[in-house]
């Protein structure tokens, strides 16, 4: 099924290193891919999302949804009291009942960072910061560098950067695969690790399918860790349609280069069918090997309650209610 | 021979009314409805335990506007939907009188007396709070004052039996529940729910909020014990549980509810000798009320 691959210039080559070698090979490359098949697509996430999870099958889905969880809070009202007890939550989502599992992270901005990385020592639950002036990204690259290097000098395990969306649509694509390169060298920690790199698309300013497809490989040929669909602050957010046209794509990225690369749905998943929508589409187009929070995360905040819930129904066989989960 | 132009009847298509729209039933079934003498009426939507959850989220989203509205606009709104019954009084006399085996005669006196029941209700709505609350005297500079407030969310299950049962008893339990600003989820008669279905296209076009009355048909066993275990249901009216076994039950229902501490309105010892025509007091109207007592100091 990886027509992608074959017909990818680089893959031939073993690599694709020499695609982002000037503003014309890579413009090349990006408008080499084929197009996407609108209605194809569409239709696939629609069968996809028509899957009946019941029973234990659902028991599994529900925690390991938890688990995929970057419980966000993104507001300007944001305090360090709220990201504390969002940390809680996140440590325990049902105090209740011990066996739910963690979610994967706690997502904020950069000057939170060192408040939830306090709250979670030794936990294992992940921070993540958006950086790069998010969720425009309508900043110089100086300030989007040191908006990261702070975010990660305060301890962020991950960092959520926003690509620079006018750049990309007047097709400057070499400037925003040097921006990628760029935020991902300015993840470096002084002991030579490095924090996870997410780069967002804010999907729903890309206009077409093509653009998204054309991103998901721009990012990842710059050296993305994850790719993630939206920041959550525009109308459109992650839709099945584009996750699952960026599922194809980081399969047919492993198929030509052999790194994996993982996929961050954002924004608009409320409810536990949604994500279970979304974990049917993973395991049908990649499989097992990105069913882990290690490669597949949900950008999501209230959709942990309605998983709680129903988690609840499943246990008990009494429908659960708002006033048994926390208020966020 | 002359030609006669037959016309085939169309066959209303009786759907569950949920949070303002009209939805099949999740499942997709129906079952047969038919009148007291076994004849076939109507196919109504076979209402399961996923659309008694619906209702509940819908009815639960429905809580803050309409206990927020003023006791005077929830008085017009029930008023509205007198008018709006009264308009279709013939169908409801066909429904009623199939429903319960009556003649047509005594069938209209039933839905008229529906209407004036919901009169009734309405100009309840802004005097209810003066004979379930008030002033109370205390020793010191303050004033006291009890409030009644709505206790949220009611699953109701509507009356199966008595006299004038399907439709003037469904609105003698459904009418004093939202008259003080609850909103309900309502479990249909299940042998007679035309008349409760026809209710909600009544209640669509009255300026009720959607989600505030929710009308389900179905087995009351499936629907009434779900109701009674839901978190999120508030209180329970059981006026048509099942007696005297059964999932339906109606101490079943109420061991069930006493998990959640919901307040419970037993049904009658006999539903079926119970007279819904009576004048209904208010009873009903003061069971799903929650009082708040404030104190505020005096001044000088």
């Amino acid at each position: 099924m990886s027509t992608l691959a074959a017909n990818a210039p680089g893959a031939a080559g073993g690599g694709l290193s020499d695609v982002a070698a000037s503003e014309a090979t890579l413009r090349r490359f990006l408008h080499g891919l084929p197009g996407v098949d609108q209605v194809g697509l569409e239709s696939r996430a629609a069968t996809l999302g028509t899957r009946s999870i019941k029973t234990t099958a659902k028991a599994f889905a529900i925690d390991l949804a938890i688990s995929m969880i970057d419980l966000t809070t993104l507001e300007g009202a944001d305090t360090a009291g709220k990201v504390r007890s969002l940390c809680a939550k996140g440590l325990h989502p049902d105090p209740t009942d011990r066996s739910v599992p963690q979610v994967a992270a706690i997502c904020v901005y950069p000057d939170m960072v060192a408040t939830a990385k306090e709250a979670l020592r030794g936990s294992g639950v992940q921070v993540a910061s958006v950086a790069t002036a998010f969720p425009s990204g309508r900043a110089g690259l100086p300030v989007k560098l040191a908006d990261t290097a702070e975010a990660v000098a305060a301890g962020a395990d991950e960092i959520d950067m926003v690509i620079d969306r006018g750049a990309f649509l007047s097709g400057r694509y070499l400037e925003v695969f040097e921006t990628i390169k760029a935020v991902k060298a300015a993840c470096e920690r002084p002991d030579g690790t490095s924090a996870h790199l997410k780069v967002i698309f804010e999907t729903g300013e890309l206009q077409t399918y093509d653009n998204v497809r054309r991103a998901s490989w721009l990012a990842m040929i710059a050296g993305a860790d994850f790719i993630k669909t939206s920041t959550g602050k525009v109308a459109v957010n992650a839709t099945q349609p584009v996750t699952l046209l960026m599922l194809e794509a980081v399969r047919d990225f492993r198929a030509a280069t052999g790194v994996q690369v993982g996929v961050k749905p954002a924004g608009g998943i409320r409810t536990t069918k949604d994500a279970m929508k979304y974990l049917v589409m993973v395991n049908e187009t990649l499989g097992d090997d990105w069913l882990s929070p290690h490669w597949f995360r949900f950008g999501a905040s209230s959709l942990l309650n309605d998983l709680l819930m129903q988690r609840q129904k499943l246990s008990t066989g009494r429908y659960s209610g708002p006033d048994y989960v926390t208020v966020d | 021979m002359s030609e006669t132009a037959t016309r085939i009847d169309i066959f209303k298509t009786y759907k569950l009314y949920v949070g303002g729209k009209f939805p099949r039933s999740e499942s997709g079934r129906v079952y047969e409805v038919t009148d007291t003498k076994g004849q076939w009426l109507a196919n109504a939507p076979l209402g399961t335990r996923k659309d008694a959850r619906d209702a509940v989220v819908a009815a639960r989203a429905a809580v803050k506007g309409w206990s927020g509205t003023t006791a005077y606009n929830r008085g017009q709104v029930l008023y509205r939907v007198a008018e709006m019954l009264q308009g279709r009084r013939e169908q409801f006399a066909a429904e009623v009188a199939a429903a319960e085996g009556v003649g047509a005669k005594r069938a209209a006196a039933l839905v008229d007396a529906a209407v004036d029941r919901w009169v009734w209700y309405a100009g309840w709505t802004d005097k209810v709070a003066q004979v379930a609350g008030g002033a109370n005297p205390v020793a010191g500079p303050f004033f006291n004052l009890s409030v009644p407030e709505p206790t949220g969310v009611v699953g109701v299950l509507a009356p199966r039996a008595g006299q004038g049962f399907s439709l003037l008893g469904l609105v003698s339990v459904v009418a004093p529940a939202i008259a003080t600003g609850n909103t309900v989820v309502v479990a249909a008669a299940e042998r007679a729910p035309l008349p409760a279905l026809s209710l909600g296209e009544v209640l669509a076009t009255s300026d009720l909020p959607g989600g505030v009355v929710n009308l389900l048909s179905g087995r009351t066993a499936d629907i009434a014990p779900t109701l009674a275990s839901h978190q999120d249901v508030n209180a329970l009216d059981l006026a048509g549980a099942i007696d005297p076994e059964g999932p339906g039950a109606a101490a079943a229902l109420e061991a069930a509810a006493a998990d959640t501490l919901k307040r419970v309105v037993r049904p009658a010892a006999d539903p079926s000798a119970e007279d819904w025509t009576a004048a209904p007091g208010t009873g009903r109207l003061l069971s799903f009320l929650e009082t708040k007592t404030v104190w505020h100091p005096m001044g000088i």
